[in-house]
C-alpha cells in the first residue's frame, strides 16, 4: 500500500484522472475549481501524450472534450456551476453521440453568477441531465478527498463501460480541503472502442460519431435503446453508504459535505440517546432508491440535508413512495448547514414523531 | 472501355441532398480529390457542421464527427490533439463559422491549430430556409432582412479572411470561388495546399469558398452564378490573404 | 483525541501555511486529518481562515465553527470567533495587532505580540510560526521530534535556510512567557 499524502481535493482528483489513463484535459478558469486546471497544466505536458489546453470558453472546452472522446481516448474537463451551464450544450451532444467523458463540477452558489462558496444547487441540473433532450448522466458525489480520487477512477470506468458522460459532482469544500489520501489505485480496466474515429487506415468502413437523426422513428429507437442502458445502470450501479442505520428511527439523507456535517450531528444526537442514522447517496443518478425504500419500512421520518433549496427532497419522496414525512434541513447561497442546524432538525423530527 | 471520369475515393456512394445548382457538391468533390491525391483519406477525420452541409458525414468516405453549431473547430482541436498524425478538417458554412462559431474560429486560428478549415460562404442561412447570415451583403433581401440588410440597424458583413489575416497564429488564408472552371481549378489548388500545410505541420489553414444558394436567393442556377460574380466577388475579393509558407 | 483548530487573520499572514504544518503533523502522527481554507478574492488582502481537525476517529464535518483552539491574528477575526470557542477551549492572540482581551472566563487566553517579535528578530512574515510555537507549547500537540520531521517535510528542499528561520520562529513562540 502506498503512503498517504495530504492533497487538496481538486489536485487529488486531477492526479487520479492521470492515473486512470486520462491524458487530455480542456478547461477554463473558474473559482473554486481552478486548481484542477493548474495541476493538469503542470503535470500533463510532462507525460507522454499528455495534452493540457486552456480553451477560449467553457463551450469550446467541452467540444474539445467531445473531439478527444470521439477518438476513443479518456478525456475530461472541469468547471464550476456557471461554467457547467455553458457546457451543457456539449454535454447533450456527447450523450447524444454515446461518447464517454468525465465532467467535474466543483459547485458554487447560484443562480446566475451567484457566489463562489460551496453549494449543491446544481443537483437538479446534474441528475436530470444538463442540456436538451432525453439523456442522463451518471452523477458521482464524493464526500472526502479519498472519494474524489476513487470516484474519478470509477467515473472513467463507468463512462467507458456505458459509453456515456459521467459527472463528478463535488463542491467548493471538497475541492479546497486537504485530507490524507492514498493514490494506490487498483487496476484500471480498458475497453474496446471499435466506434472511435481514428482514421480508417484503409482497414474498415468509416466510423461516424453523430447525434443527428432526422427521421423521428430512428431517433426514437436510439433513445429507447439508450434508456434500456440507463435502466441497467439504475439496477446495477447505485452506490450509497449507511451510517448507524441499524436501529435508526430517523434517517438523514445527505451527500458530499452535507453528509460530513450530518455525521457529526448524528454522533452528537446519539450521545443524547436519539436513534438517528444516515443514508449517504454516493451516486446521485442512479439514486439509491432501493436503500431508501427499505429504510422507509423501519424509520419514522427522513431529513434531507442539502446546500440548496431542497432539490433532492422529491427524489427521496419518490424513492420512499411518500410513505414517510421528509423534513428539509438546508442552507444555500454558499452557506453550509451547521451541526446545530442539523441537530435542531433532528429534534423537530423526534418531537413531531411523538405528537 | 477507358475510364475518363471517376468519383473520388474520398466520397461515398451516398446521393447528395443538396439543391440543384448548389455548389456544395463541387466543393465536396474538391476536398475529396485533395485528400485522395495527397494519399491521406485513410487517416482523415472530418468534422461536419450544422447547416446545409450537416450531412457531410454521409458523403466523405473517411471517419467523421458531427459537431454542434459553430463548434467544429473546437471538436477538430480535440480530434487533432488526440492523434496529430490524423488529418483533420472542418467543413462549415457562414452562419456556423462566422456567427455562432466566431470564437471557435478565431481562437483555433490564434492557437495555430494544425487543422484545415473549409469555409463555404453563400451569404445566407440555407438549411433553415434563407435567413440573414453574418456574410449577407448590404441591402440583400433574406427571410429575416425582408427590406434588405440595413447596415445602420444590423451592421456590416463579416469578412472572415480579412479578419483572420490579422491573427498571428493563422498560416494560410485564401478566398476562392467555384463559379467557373478556372476558379474551380484554383479552388482545388488552394484546398490541396491547405491540406498539404497540415501534413507538413505548418498550422492553421482556412479556405473560404464563395458559393451559391439558388434556392434561397430565389434565382436559377445560372443566374445565381451571375449574382455571385456581380455582387459577392466585388465585396469579397478573391485572393490569398495570408500565407506564412510563402514568407 | 479530537482537536478542532481555527486559525484566522488577514490573507498573506501565512494562515494556511501554519494550518498545513499542523495537518502534516497529524498525518505523520497517524491521525485522521482535515484542512479546509477559506478561499476566493478575500484571500488576497481580506480575512482568511483555516479549519484544521486532528482526530483519532474518522472526521465528520471539516468545518470548524466551534473551535477547541482559536489562533487569532487580526482584530476582525478575534471579534468574530472569540465567542465561538468551545467552553474550556483556548485562544491564542497576536497582541501586536489585537489590543482587546477575551472577556470569557471559560476560555484560556494567551497573548503574544507575534508580529512585533517577528520584525524585532529578523523574522518578518513569520509571525504565524511564532504564534504557532506558543500554540504547540500550550497544547502539547507535537513532540520536538515531530516538529522537526514536519518542518523538513513542508519546507522546500531547495530552500534550507527556510527551515532554520521557521524553526527559530517556532522556538521564539515556544519560549515566550505568556
Amino acid at each position: 500500500m502506498s503512503e498517504k499524502v495530504l492533497m487538496k481535493g481538486n489536485e487529488a482528483l486531477a492526479e487520479a484522472a492521470i492515473m486512470a489513463g486520462c491524458r487530455h484535459y480542456f478547461g477554463y478558469p473558474i473559482t473554486p475549481q481552478t486548481e484542477v486546471a493548474a495541476y493538469m497544466s503542470k503535470r500533463l505536458p510532462k507525460i507522454e501524450g499528455g495534452v493540457f489546453l486552456q480553451a477560449e470558453s467553457e463551450v469550446a472546452a467541452i467540444n474539445m472534450v467531445m473531439g478527444v472522446a470521439s477518438t476513443g481516448k479518456r478525456v475530461m474537463t472541469s468547471s464550476s456551476s456557471p461554467g457547467i451551464s455553458l457546457k451543457s450544450e456539449g454535454i447533450s451532444y456527447i450523450a447524444g453521440c454515446d461518447l464517454p467523458a468525465l465532467i467535474v463540477n466543483v459547485q458554487r452558489g447560484g443562480p446566475g453568477l451567484g457566489g463562489i462558496q460551496p453549494s449543491q444547487s446544481d443537483y437538479t441540473q446534474a441528475t436530470k441531465g444538463p442540456g436538451h433532450g432525453d439523456f442522463r448522466l451518471i452523477v458521482l458525489a464524493p464526500a472526502s478527498v479519498q472519494e474524489m480520487v476513487d470516484m474519478t477512477v470509477k467515473g472513467f470506468d463507468l463512462a467507458d463501460k456505458y459509453q456515456m458522460p459521467v459527472m463528478l459532482l463535488s463542491d467548493g469544500t471538497m475541492g479546497q480541503m486537504m485530507e490524507p489520501v492514498s493514490l494506490d489505485i487498483s487496476e484500471v480496466k480498458t475497453y474496446e472502442k471499435p466506434w472511435a474515429v481514428t482514421g480508417t487506415k484503409g482497414e474498415r468502413k468509416p466510423n461516424i460519431v453523430n447525434s443527428l437523426y432526422l427521421k423521428p422513428d430512428e431517433l426514437e429507437k436510439v433513445n429507447f435503446e439508450r434508456y434500456e442502458r440507463y435502466a441497467k445502470i439504475e439496477k446495477e450501479e447505485a452506490l450509497w453508504e449507511e451510517y448507524k442505520m441499524e436501529d435508526a428511527e430517523v434517517c438523514i439523507v445527505a451527500f458530499g459535505v452535507a453528509a460530513r456535517v450530518s455525521q457529526n450531528a448524528i454522533d452528537r444526537a446519539r450521545e443524547k440517546g436519539i436513534k438517528v442514522g444516515m443514508i449517504r447517496p454516493i451516486t446521485l443518478w442512479p439514486f439509491p432508491k432501493e436503500a431508501l425504500k427499505k429504510a422507509s419500512e423501519k424509520v419514522n421520518k427522513f431529513i434531507s440535508v442539502e446546500l440548496n433549496m431542497g432539490q433532492m427532497i422529491d427524489d427521496i419522496r419518490l424513492a420512499i413512495e411518500c410513505k414517510k414525512e421528509v423534513l428539509l434541513c438546508n442552507r444555500t447561497g454558499g452557506m453550509i448547514p451547521t451541526v446545530e442546524n442539523v441537530l435542531s432538525k433532528i429534534d423537530e423530527a423526534i418531537e413531531g414523531g411523538r405528537k | 472501355m477507358a475510364v475518363v471520369f471517376e468519383k473520388p475515393k474520398g466520397l461515398t456512394d451516398a446521393v447528395l441532398h443538396y439543391c440543384p445548382g448548389c455548389t456544395h457538391g463541387i466543393i465536396h468533390r474538391l476536398v475529396a480529390e485533395a485528400l485522395d491525391e495527397l494519399g491521406v483519406t485513410d487517416r482523415a477525420i472530418g468534422v461536419a457542421p450544422v447547416g446545409c452541409s450537416v450531412f457531410a458525414y454521409n458523403y466523405f468516405n473517411c471517419d467523421m464527427v458531427q459537431a454542434a453549431h459553430g463548434r467544429a473547430p473546437a471538436v477538430a482541436t480535440g480530434v487533432k490533439r488526440s492523434d496529430p498524425n490524423n488529418i483533420v478538417f472542418t467543413y462549415q458554412g457562414d452562419g456556423d463559422l462566422a456567427a455562432i462559431g466566431t470564437a471557435e474560429t478565431v481562437h483555433s486560428a490564434a492557437r495555430g491549430e494544425n487543422i484545415t478549415v473549409i469555409f463555404v460562404n453563400n451569404a445566407i442561412y440555407g438549411m433553415t430556409g434563407g435567413q440573414m447570415a453574418p456574410t449577407t451583403l448590404p441591402g440583400q433581401v433574406t427571410q429575416t432582412s425582408p427590406y434588405g440588410r440595413d447596415v445602420e440597424k444590423v451592421g456590416y458583413p463579416v469578412k472572415v479572411c480579412e479578419m483572420l489575416s490579422q491573427v498571428d497564429g493563422a498560416t494560410y488564408l485564401e478566398r476562392v470561388a467555384v463559379n467557373n472552371v478556372k476558379n474551380v481549378k484554383a479552388a482545388k489548388a488552394a484546398i490541396k495546399k491547405a491540406f498539404k500545410n497540415q501534413i507538413e505541420g505548418k498550422g492553421f489553414s482556412l479556405i473560404e469558398v464563395l458559393s451559391t444558394c439558388p434556392t434561397n436567393w430565389g434565382l436559377a442556377p445560372t443566374k445565381a452564378i451571375e449574382w455571385l460574380e456581380e455582387n459577392m466577388m466585388p465585396y469579397y475579393p478573391l485572393g490569398v490573404y495570408k500565407d506564412k509558407t510563402a514568407e | 483525541m479530537n482537536k478542532e483548530i481555527l486559525i484566522a487573520g488577514f490573507g498573506g499572514q501565512g494562515i494556511l501555511f501554519s494550518g498545513k504544518f499542523l495537518a502534516y503533523g497529524g498525518l505523520i502522527d497517524g491521525k485522521e486529518v482535515s484542512w479546509l481554507p477559506s478561499y476566493g478574492p478575500e484571500m488576497r488582502g481580506g480575512t482568511a481562515n483555516c479549519s484544521i481537525i486532528l482526530s483519532d476517529n474518522k472526521i465528520g464535518s471539516p468545518i470548524v465553527d466551534k473551535p477547541d483552539v482559536l489562533i487569532a491574528m487580526n482584530a476582525p477575526s478575534f471579534d468574530k470567533y472569540i465567542t465561538e470557542v468551545k467552553s474550556g477551549g483556548m485562544a491564542i492572540v497576536d497582541s501586536s495587532l489585537i489590543d482587546k482581551k477575551s472577556e470569557r472566563d471559560d476560555v484560556e487566553a494567551y497573548y503574544i505580540p507575534a508580529t512585533r517579535l517577528a520584525s524585532e528578530n529578523g523574522l518578518t512574515g513569520l509571525a504565524n510560526m511564532i504564534i504557532l510555537g506558543l500554540f504547540l507549547k500550550k497544547t502539547n500537540l507535537m513532540t520536538d521530534e515531530l516538529i522537526d520531521k514536519v518542518m523538513k517535510k513542508i519546507v522546500p528542499a531547495k530552500k534550507p535556510q527556510l527551515y532554520d528561520l521557521n524553526m527559530k520562529a517556532i522556538q521564539l513562540g515556544f519560549n515566550y512567557e505568556a
